[in-house]
């Protein structure tokens, strides 16, 4: 009973912020729409007992993702109300798709729970172990039989991070930068001379 | 009692929010990459629904990867977004034209 409570709390809730998300009119807003609607995911994913996943949803969408989404948005100075401008307009069309694309789902849904069509038997490669938690058994799994699988994510992550950063970093001609190879190479016979001017002469610089 | 036909059902509600997001926001890039993040979203609930379901983790491993990709997409998307404002000084999908697409 209180799981279902908590269920639909959090579906209704995720679904709200996510409506919230795509309409509200600051963008600042529909950031901090989506941060809901992501922790109310984590909060559906615990209920099933994937609390590792979850967690990282919390983790990498709430604290990196959106956060970056918070800084661009802040950081671009854009008119947005210019660009709600075709909102009205495009909006029969989206909500037609929209109904088509749920009607098609929900049939589905209701489709496969009426029998399926015995195509192949659910393969059960690993279950969850008893007495094993949900990371030790994620790890267990992530770092043996899926090594390579991770290793590849981690060079996607990698290649996004160079991409990201030669795509926006930007050589300013205006700063005055440290030139550590000019610096290194200076010697003190060429910076500095040593002389004894006579008294009552001055010195020629 | 809840089924996996509740998280499928919630799952397809928010795709469907992230497809009619894009559509609602055509001109504002920003809002059509948090749609898509809704989207992914869905994607990884359906996994972990199902992974609870068939009791197999490999559904939840695989939720991870997704993550990872929309992650990467994020930060991609994101600073082609601020070098094309800096360039031109808006974001408006439909300016985009430079390549003649």
């Amino acid at each position: 009973m209180i799981q279902a409570i908590a269920f639909y709390l959090f579906a209704t809730m995720m679904i709200t912020s996510a409506i919230v998300t795509i309409t509200a009119r600051n963008p600042v807003h529909s950031v901090l729409w989506l941060i809901l609607a992501f922790f109310n995911a984590a909060g559906l994913m615990v209920l099933v007992g994937a609390e590792f996943i979850a967690m990282l949803l919390i983790i990498v969408y709430v604290g990196a993702v959106a956060v970056l989404f918070l800084f661009v948005v802040m950081m671009l100075d854009i008119d947005f109300s210019e660009l709600r401008g075709g909102f009205i307009r495009n909006a029969p069309l989206g909500l037609l798709l929209a109904a088509v694309l749920l009607g098609e789902l929900v049939f589905g849904i209701l489709v496969s729970s009426a029998g399926d069509l015995h195509i192949a038997k659910a393969a059960t490669v690993a279950a969850t172990p008893a007495g094993l938690s949900n990371t030790a058994a994620i790890g267990a799994l992530l770092y043996t039989r899926y090594l390579f699988e991770f290793e590849a994510a981690g060079m996607i992550l990698l290649v996004a991070m160079i991409g990201a950063i030669v795509l926006t970093h930007r050589q300013r001609g205006d700063t005055r930068g440290q030139n550590v190879s000019k610096q290194v190479a200076r010697r003190p016979q060429d910076a500095t001379i040593n002389l004894q001017p006579e008294v009552g002469k001055g010195v020629q610089l | 009692m809840i089924g996996i036909g509740h998280y499928v059902g919630v799952s397809a509600i928010m795709f469907v929010l992230g497809v009619l997001g894009i559509f609602l926001n055509r001109k504002n890039v920003i809002i059509i990459l948090m749609a898509i993040e809704l989207i992914l979203l869905s994607v990884n609930l359906n996994l972990v629904a199902f992974s609870a379901y068939l009791h197999d983790l490999v559904g939840q491993i695989f939720a991870m990867f997704v993550l990872t990709v929309a992650a990467g997409e994020a930060a991609i998307g994101l600073a082609i977004l601020v070098i094309y404002f800096r360039g031109r000084g808006t974001i408006a999908v439909d300016d985009v034209n430079r390549m003649k697409g």
